[in-house]
């Protein structure tokens, strides 16, 4: 059985790959384009560290398969910053230590960018509902809802 | 070796520790450049995948491996005729667990392996190793399996402190206390007598095992792995493998989680192995089921507490009796629940017995504050539920019976200088402890202690030309440690924090580092930093003394610069570190401190939780309302990551006390090896966590540290459920408070 | 295993028609990607039909809403006329799992997949939503409820699948809603859910009513029982207790590690009291 080619856009930069049926995009990301900024935790979409999105649309790379973003566009942790200047997010998460041992963080990065993107102001408990899908074992959660809510009113202030 | 450090403690103004810099990886955390165990490859890898058992007990009678061998792309296959004998005990189990021998002692044991050119074509081999399996009787209950009858996992390994006739699944028995307990008892004025139970949980790392290891036929391997200790994966794989130490290189990659699950190994001498037959390097990732199904789960326990309180609220006499079951091989930490479940009292009549028993179940690790949790969940619910009782404020009980300075602790030493008071006085006066309840709300509290471990500690200090000082030690970082090793070196230094880099080196830099475990970093390798930086300023002080042509002991280090130690040294203007280091050369060579220390006087750490909860009378759910850490940190070096390990423990003793637990089939098979089933918290599960550091300093360590990471999941398991008892009116003696259990209990009250 | 993807319904149909091994419809993925990882799943082709743009719609139909196969849970909760009409469905499909896979999960999906803790199926079956089959002879319209046989089981022939599910013009004064218990606050299978659908009255009493149960069962329950004790009535305490009661009479769950069939059977009341609230207050009625 031949591989199947798929062509696609990974974080505005044109992209092609060859992959098996079953391979997953989470697989092609880490394997065949080496961005492991995704990881994978538990490879049954509960965790949300392999989170990325889809033509806009956040889902866990895990479950989504390679052959599956033909023409689509893909946008990873890797295209979060732009070269030197880190998005807001980031910045924050540094500033309020909402990371330990960061493997959660990239997921956890591209979800709450997705949630900013639809609501600019949000509740912390609609930050922690959206952000239920991405697990993190060492905070507690806290002082990565603290540095969302931070983000997300500087990027109030400057829009 | 004790260090004499009543110099300098605690009066000092600190300029560095203290404060809150970022953390040197964090650009690279944020950005998904860091490197975790499985985001490593080399030319020419192998994948490696494991086969395992899925029965909970069988004899091994063969394993033909020949079709796995011939297909096509399969370059290795291992099993456990590949490894020599091991003579250390410890190590000869790690090697059974590793990798099977003759018989498999639980679902997911470890039987063979393959490496192969790809995942599909490992798949696929392993279909075709052919395992003949004798089935055998299982158990996975602590109680079942100290049943005489019980179906038993190895022969003669009880040791002589269990009494004759017990069942061989039994290993050891260890005792703890002082004073006269029926003597106690008999002047309480209410004995409490409950047997308390806790399934076994996981410490739920998100990044699963991997490692990438590569050797080659003249016996020198290099290994890339994601550990608590790359010293410890260093010693022990090349004891498994017959190796010297010295020829096996292993490097931590950056680590996601371990919390004590990461202190052992599973698949790095496999993949060596492997590697070594294969003559490739071979990566290996385990997947979430195998983690949970053939990693190190804490043990689940039995626990028969008596405790005897007067009616104003003083403890008579308190006796705990813990039964752990640890996996399939000796090692529970039931000697640390027996020794740490009094701790936190001063009483005048304390026992403890442990029992450690071996089931059909993965082989436990340790898992933050190893047995602490569970002991303290039995002893601090029995002292609520008598405090309660007899209409006493539970804070005021913890108070009445508090061990301070002095105190003869329960398991032994004398305690020197201790926050365990100052933890309840600071809760009873915070605003947590007075707000209102509403309908179905319950607010409960609980102490907590952890002992703080020093352990073997390296660490050498280089200064470069242009006067940047690198820091290089053996332990991997897995809460911002790097981040506090700068900023104590900068602080002894008198230099500024970004001037300073930490990395952690692999094993051919340093000699040996006890793994990154009992909350010990901090302390010790900390410890180290301050005295390879005091080491570094003399060696300064003697290059600027020989500059200025005047005696070494005239000059002294003040504001990171050499200076002449008084009007009649010399009239000489500071000679700052830069300059220091620009000149090294010409006066002597690179200039370096370097300290190595089996760390002792590591400060015991102590604990108040308190959090209100609210249960659902319909549905026994419960719902985490708030939650306030009170916990003496003796001196905090950075307080982002001391308030972190606040919250992580809080927040995963929360998860055990609510809904973690291993479910076990009545074939011995786990029914829940996911996140799906096995259930961590969520964020929105959660409150914010609020915290509150105490600073009462360690006599122990120049800067006064205690460790933190550990003792912040020790209350937690009884604070909740005490918290539950207020709010539903039942008390649950009976790990997790699963709704099913919660309204039960309701319901028949 | 080949992976296919069509860009019309009859060039799908026609991939299913000639494959002679396991053949599976890629949708969400949300399912079947755990079960090929898992190895539950070995099918010989996948056929992925979410290059088919006629799925990816939701339209006005009648008063109701034809909802294509390929449409995700997140992209109905962005649809506000959808949501006014039918929150009860919409609020069922996008409590399962995470926003993650609520960008993927589809109502065909979790319809087909057939599992009996499904979240969106008590609720479309409360709804009276229909399924639009097609094969090779065309196209037939089934009711939910007649799609699940029994646990991971469904009624489609081999070389059928759903194009998409309707669900009908709602009445006036009527309304849905979904409620399902689970241990934490996310991300759990459903240990009990239960959708109900009112409608109200001129007078506010209750005119019709339909509850279905999920995970008390092998497949979704329809309870007429409690839809009847409830019809007729103002929704009182005395109604409402006989309609938990009813509910709870119908749960034939079993334990396991999700829950124990007592624990169930009780919670299956509670429940469906307080969906029947939810769903009388937002069609109208006083709050309780």
């Amino acid at each position: 059985m031949s591989k199947i080619h798929v062509t696609t856009t990974i974080n505005g930069d044109p992209a092609e790959f060859l992959c098996e049926a079953g391979d997953s995009l989470l697989d092609v990301l880490r394997d065949r384009l080496s961005l492991t900024g995704s990881k994978e935790g538990c490879g049954t979409g509960d965790c949300g560290a392999c989170s990325v999105t889809v033509d806009g649309r956040l889902v866990c790379s895990c479950l989504v398969l390679g052959a599956e973003v033909e023409g689509r566009s893909v946008e990873t942790i890797e295209g979060m910053a732009e070269g030197e200047t880190l998005h807001p997010l980031q910045r924050k998460f540094i500033e309020h230590a909402a990371l330990q041992c960061g493997i959660c963080t990239p997921g956890i990065l591209v979800a709450a960018r997705s949630l900013l993107e639809r609501n600019p102001d949000p509740t912390e408990e609609e930050v922690r509902y959206w952000l239920a899908g991405n697990l993190c074992r060492c905070t507690g959660y806290d002082k990565i809802i603290r540095a969302v809510l931070a983000a997300a009113a500087e990027m109030r202030e400057a829009s | 070796m004790a260090l004499d450090s009543k110099q300098d403690t605690n009066k000092r103004d600190f300029k560095i520790v203290g404060t809150r810099p970022p953390r040197p990886d964090g650009i690279d955390k944020v950005t998904g450049r860091a490197r975790y165990g499985a985001d490593m490859s080399a030319p020419g890898m192998l994948v490696g995948l494991v086969l395992r058992s899925p029965h909970a007990h069988a004899r091994i009678k063969s394993i033909d491996t020949s079709r796995a061998e011939a297909l096509t792309g399969v370059h290795a296959v291992v099993t456990r005729a590949d490894f020599g004998d091991v003579e250390d005990g410890a190590t000869a189990d790690t090697l059974d667990n590793c990798m099977a021998g003759a018989k498999a002692l639980y679902d997911g044991h470890a039987v063979a392996a393959v490496a192969a050119t790809s995942d599909a074509v490992a798949k696929q081999a392993l279909k075709l190793i052919e395992v003949e399996y004798e089935p055998l009787p299982h158990v996975t209950d602590v109680d079942e399996a100290m049943a005489p009858g019980a179906p038993v996992l190895h022969e003669g390994r009880t040791n002589e402190t269990v009494p004759q006739g017990m069942s061989a699944n039994v290993i050891s028995r260890c005792q703890f206390g002082h004073g006269d307990i029926e003597a106690g008892l008999a002047k309480a004025d209410r004995v409490l007598e409950r047997t308390y139970r806790t399934e076994a949980t996981h410490q739920g790392y998100i990044e699963p095992h991997a490692c990438l290891a590569s050797m080659g036929s003249d016996g020198q391997a290099d290994l890339w792995c994601c550990t608590q200790g790359h010293y410890m994966v260093r010693n022990t794989c090349a004891a498994i493998l017959g190796l010297e130490q010295g020829k096996l290189r292993v490097t931590a990659s950056e680590i996601g989680g371990g919390f004590g699950g990461k202190t052992t190994v599973f698949l790095e001498p496999v993949a060596l192995m492997l590697s070594k037959k294969a003559g490739r390097p071979v990566k290996m990732v385990m997947t979430r089921s195998e983690v949970l199904r053939a990693t190190g789960p804490t043990a689940s326990s039995s626990i028969d507490v008596r405790i005897g309180m007067t009616k104003d609220g003083r403890i008579t006499a308190g006796f705990a009796e813990l039964r752990y079951q640890g996996g399939a091989y000796p090692g529970s930490p039931v000697d640390m629940g027996a020794m740490s479940a009094f701790a936190p009292y001063d009483l005048e009549n304390v026992r403890t017995i442990g029992w450690d028993v071996v089931t059909n179940r993965p082989r436990q690790a340790a898992y933050r504050a190893p047995g602490a949790p569970i002991a303290a969940f039995a002893v601090e619910s029995a002292i609520d539920e008598l405090a309660k009782g007899f209409g006493l404020d539970p804070l005021e009980v913890r108070l009445k019976n508090a061990a301070r300075e002095g105190t003869r602790a329960s398991y032994g030493p004398t305690y020197r200088a201790i926050g365990l008071e100052a933890t309840l006085r600071t809760a009873k006066d915070h605003p947590h402890w007075t707000a209102p309840l509403g309908p179905n709300q319950g607010r409960g509290v609980a102490c907590g202690f952890w002992f703080n471990f020093g352990g073997d500690t390296c660490v050498s200090l280089n200064i470069t030309p242009d006067g940047t000082v690198t820091l290089t030690e053996g332990n991997p970082d897995i809460g911002g440690s790097r981040a506090s090793m700068s900023m104590m070196a900068a602080e002894e230094l008198g230099i500024p924090y970004d001037k300073v880099r930490t990395v952690i080196a692999d094993t051919g830099s340093l000699g040996q580092n006890e793994v990154t475990d009992g909350s010990r970093v901090t302390f010790a390798v900390g410890l180290a930093t301050i005295e390879a930086a005091r080491a570094a300023k003399r060696e300064m002080c003697r290059r600027a003394a020989k500059v200025w042509g005047i005696d070494e002991d005239a000059v002294v280090w003040e504001d990171g610069a050499a200076k002449p130690s008084g009007p009649n040294a010399g009239e000489f203007p500071p000679m700052k570190l830069e300059e220091i280091a620009a000149i090294a050369s010409n006066t002597g060579g690179p200039i370096a401190g370097h300290f190595e220390v089996n760390a002792e006087g590591a400060g015991v750490s102590f604990a108040t939780h308190m959090v209100d909860t609210e249960v659902d009378p319909e549905t026994g759910a419960v719902k985490v309302l708030r939650y306030t850490v009170f916990q003496d940190a003796g001196k905090a070096v950075h307080p982002d990551y001391v308030e972190g390990q606040f919250q992580g423990g809080a927040a995963q003793g929360i998860g055990w006390a609510l809904n973690e637990e291993y479910v076990y089939g009545e074939d011995g098979t786990l029914q829940n090896p996911g996140f799906l089933d096995y259930r961590i918290p969520v964020a929105s599960d959660l409150p914010m966590i609020d915290t509150v550091i105490l600073e009462i300093p360690n006599p122990g360590h120049p800067y006064g540290v205690r460790g933190v990471g550990e003792t912040s999941i020790v209350p937690p398991l009884a604070a909740v459920a005490n918290s539950v008892s207020d709010a539903s009116g039942v008390r649950l003696a009976d790990l997790p408070l699963s709704p099913p259990k919660v309204l039960a209990a309701i319901r028949s009250r | 295993m080949q992976y296919l993807s069509p860009t019309t319904i009859e060039e799908a149909v026609r991939y299913l028609a000639a494959q002679t091994g396991d053949c599976r419809i890629l949708a969400g993925g949300t399912d079947l990607l755990v079960q090929l990882r898992s190895g539950l799943a070995e099918p010989e082709s996948i056929v992925d039909i979410k290059r088919i743009d006629d799925l990816h719609q939701i339209s006005r139909e009648d008063g109701g809403w034809r909802i294509g196969a390929a449409v995700s849970g997140a992209e109905m909760g962005e649809h506000a006329a959808l949501v006014a009409d039918w929150p009860g469905v919409v609020e069922a499909v996008n409590l399962i799992g995470s926003t993650q896979i609520q960008g993927r999960a589809t109502l065909a999906g979790n319809l087909c997949n057939a599992s009996p803790s499904a979240d969106s199926v008590p609720a479309m079956v409360a709804a009276r939503a229909v399924a639009r089959v097609v094969g090779p002879d065309g196209a037939r319209d089934v009711p939910v409820i007649d799609i699940p046989t029994g646990p991971g089981k469904n009624a489609l022939a081999r070389d059928e699948f759903i194009a998409s599910i309707f669900l009908p013009a709602r009445p006036e004064r009527s309304a849905d809603a979904y409620l399902r218990f689970i241990p934490r606050t996310e991300m759990d299978i459903a240990v009990v859910g239960c959708g109900v659908f009112l409608k109200l009255g001129k007078d506010g009493t209750c005119a019709d009513a339909r509850v279905a149960l999920g995970a008390v069962a092998p497949k979704v329950l329809l309870v007429e029982d409690a839809a009847r004790a409830l019809i007729g009535t103002s929704l009182d305490d005395a109604a409402l207790d006989a309609f938990s009661a009813a509910c709870s009479a119908a749960a034939k769950p079993i334990s396991d590690k999700r829950g124990t069939a007592e624990f169930r059977v009780h919670v299956t009341g509670v429940l469906a009291r307080r969906a029947a609230l939810i769903a009388k207050n937002r069609a109208g009625g006083a709050a309780q």
